[in-house]
């Protein structure tokens, strides 16, 4: 599904990715996780094809193809979905129209018509009601005013319409309580499938209690300084960070 | 011969067409005298330093249309609010279209300025309040004194509402090569009385047309009156709209200024704050492009305390177009308690679009609270990249961007069907075409 070879990236002058090397295959979840300013953002930022990344070195390749010089749409249009950690406010425009306009742009992208009015609707109501997302909300302006839980919810909402094949989610769980955590991680589990990979980027191990991941790697300084199971989460629950770094140094 | 000479030495041709012996007639010879001194504003005055009436004075105007034209409903329903029942008062070149107004008597005065300036019975009314809030200054509210013949008269009387909204209409059919049209409007609402108001002026053709209007809105303790203006004008249609607004204690009077096309459009709003208690609030859209020209001048003057004023103007500038801002605010010496505040934003699209945007506060009291912020930038780099990332291509992401940007002025518009209107011509002048139902 995805390949990411020996990937550099900078903002401006400022080298952030230094060698990043994963592969997620179909029907995998792994999760990130790090310190603060270890690139975790970053990497996902570049993955979605954020202008402002400079990609210095390496490649990304989705599904056997090399995705540089692709604009964010188009990576869109081939799968990536990316839940940002800080989802933009857009007034004006309600939930349900925007996601009609995402979907529909995406299949005129692929040559296809737009999506009947009637199946829109259907599988609005159908991924609103798996998330236990009110009527109510998605006639709401996208994000305007919405609580963190909300936003985040709202973010797995796009996810289960625009039903991606690569999903990253940075931080979905910063600013969740704990019921809103355990609607969000549900609604990720029962979109997972054999077909579809999820990478979860999370500073904590509270969000892996309930997505569960096969792989756990660690980034560090812009590498991934070690990759494990699931029980790696735990340990560096336990322990910090502070230990792999200064195994990083030697 | 010059616009000024024309217009100077059509006067005594208007005069043989009106009654000289009324005496609102002496208030247009004061005002004659004071446009004959002053002529139009030049660059070279502070408040027109961005607009240059220069080449629309090169235009052979006709003053006063030859021949009337008649219009059918059908023809230019969809200027209307069609999708409600409003209260309408049209002109057709200037001319007072009977068959597609729908004036009325019962209860309120939704009429003709004609008839208030003329009939015995409305004489006390325009001793009281004709040409005193507008200016007896500014030249060109002096110009449209001295002409003031015709426009809307609305009389709400103390604790009424009209049934519905007031439409008020300006058609111009291209008749004559070049047109001026001067209306005057005056607008009275009583204590506790409401009044809904929508004005547009639409040229029909792309013959020149320049509007040079004054409206004198006079609202008493606790009216509360909502005017909407709509300014989407064709290419070669140009506007001085000169609105007063004399407010009491308690009233709320809201003004929305919609400027979405036009070639020349110059707004000069001014709010008098003659009692305690009361909010005045200015709000704007701007959408231009081509070499469309837009200046908004407001003036608040806080002259009592407790009282608040509400400025939020947003503009989108493409192409060519050019912008003016002046958000001009006076809190005297005994307004303490004053809440001020006032917001541009504005988005440049073009390399050679322009706004020139400023605040102006003379503050003499101690005890209130002033706020202003002017903005000129670019669209949001990390919303954009949000869209972008649910596959909507960057072309269609910046126009969503800059709808919604526009759009939360219309959050206030409180009659839904204009609400919509203005959504859907605000989506259509940014391109947005993502067919989504609004």
């Amino acid at each position: 599904m995805l390949k990411i070879n020996d990937l550099h990236a900078r903002i401006d002058d400022k080298q952030i990715l230094k060698g990043i090397n994963l592969e997620v295959k179909a029907g995998e979840v792994h999760a990130i996780m790090g310190p603060n300013g270890s690139g975790k953002s970053t990497l996902a930022s570049v993955i979605a094809g954020k202008e402002e990344f400079e990609v210095t070195k390496g490649k990304v390749v989705l599904n056997g193809e090399d995705l540089e010089g692709d604009a964010p749409e188009e990576r869109a249009h081939k799968g990536v979905f990316l839940s940002f950690q800080y989802p933009v406010e857009i007034p004006g425009v309600s939930v349900t129209n925007f996601i009609k306009t995402a979907i529909n742009e995406s299949r005129k992208a692929r040559g296809k018509e737009d999506m009947p009015a009637k199946d829109m609707l259907k599988m609005i109501r159908d991924k609103a009601e798996m998330l236990e997302i009110d009527r109510k909300f998605l006639s709401r302006s996208l994000n305007e005013g919405f609580s963190g839980g909300e936003k985040k919810r709202n973010e797995i909402f796009q996810m289960a319409m625009l039903e991606p094949k690569l999903a990253i989610l940075d931080e979905t769980d910063s600013g969740l309580d704990i019921d809103a955590l355990r609607i969000v991680a549900n609604g990720v589990n029962k979109l997972k499938s054999k077909d579809n990979a999820v990478v979860v980027i999370t500073h904590y191990q509270r969000l892996l209690e309930y997505i569960v991941p096969d792989f756990v790697h660690v980034l560090h300084n812009g590498k991934i300084v070690k990759s494990g199971g699931k029980e790696l989460a735990l340990e560096l629950e336990a322990k910090g960070y502070d230990w792999l770094k200064n195994e990083a140094v030697v | 011969m010059d616009l000024k000479d024309k217009l100077v030495s059509s006067f005594m041709a208007f005069e043989n067409n009106i009654d000289v012996e009324h005496p609102v007639h002496d208030v247009r010879i004061e005002a004659m005298k004071n446009f004959e001194i002053k002529g139009f504003p030049s660059k070279k005055e502070e408040a027109w330093k961005y607009t240059s009436l220069k080449g629309l004075q090169k235009i052979d105007f006709s003053i006063f249309p030859k021949q009337e034209k008649t219009l059918e409903y059908k023809d230019v329903k969809k200027y209307f609010i069609h999708d409600i029942d409003t209260y309408k008062i049209v002109f057709v070149d200037g001319v007072f279209s009977s068959h597609l107004s729908e004036t009325t008597h019962d209860g309120v005065d939704i009429c003709l300025m004609s008839s208030a300036l003329t009939k015995p019975m409305y004489k006390q009314i325009i001793d009281v309040y004709f040409n005193k809030v507008a200016s007896k200054d500014e030249s060109l509210t002096s110009l449209n004194t001295a002409f003031s013949k015709e426009g809307a008269y609305i009389y709400i009387p103390k604790g009424k509402m009209p049934k519905k909204p007031v439409e008020i209409i300006h058609f111009a059919t291209g008749n004559e090569a070049s047109l001026l049209l001067q209306p005057r409007n005056l607008i009275i609402v009583e204590e506790n009385a409401e009044l809904q108001i929508i004005e547009r002026h639409q040229s029909l053709t792309s013959n020149e047309v320049l509007t040079n209007s004054v409206t004198e809105i006079f609202a008493a303790k606790s009216a509360n009156i909502d005017y909407y203006k709509v300014q989407n004008d064709s290419a070669k249609a140009s506007l001085i709209d000169n609105t007063y607004v004399d407010q009491k204690d308690r009233s709320f009077v809201n003004v929305h200024t919609f400027s979405l096309g036009g070639k020349l459009t110059r707004n000069n709003l001014n709010f008098y704050q003659n009692g305690e208690y009361m909010d005045s609030t200015m709000k704007g859209v701007t959408i231009l492009a081509e070499k469309q020209h837009v200046d908004h001048h407001t003036l608040v003057h806080h002259i009592q305390p407790n009282c608040e004023s509400h400025q939020d103007y947003k503009g989108i500038y493409g192409e060519n177009s050019t912008g003016v801002f002046n958000g001009k605010i006076i809190v005297d010496k005994v307004a303490q308690k004053t809440n001020a505040f006032q917001k541009n934003n504005n988005i440049l699209i073009s390399d050679k679009a322009t706004i020139n945007t400023k605040p102006q506060l003379e503050i003499f009291a101690d005890d209130v609270k002033c706020s202003h912020g002017c903005t000129i930038g670019q669209l949001d780099e990390d919303a954009l990249f949000y869209l972008q990332s649910r596959g909507i291509p960057k072309k269609e992401a910046r126009a969503l961007l800059m709808y919604a940007f526009a759009n939360n002025v219309l959050e206030s518009v409180r009659i839904p069907e204009l609400k919509t209107r203005i959504n859907k011509l605000i989506a259509k002048k940014i391109g947005v075409n993502l067919g989504f139902d609004l």
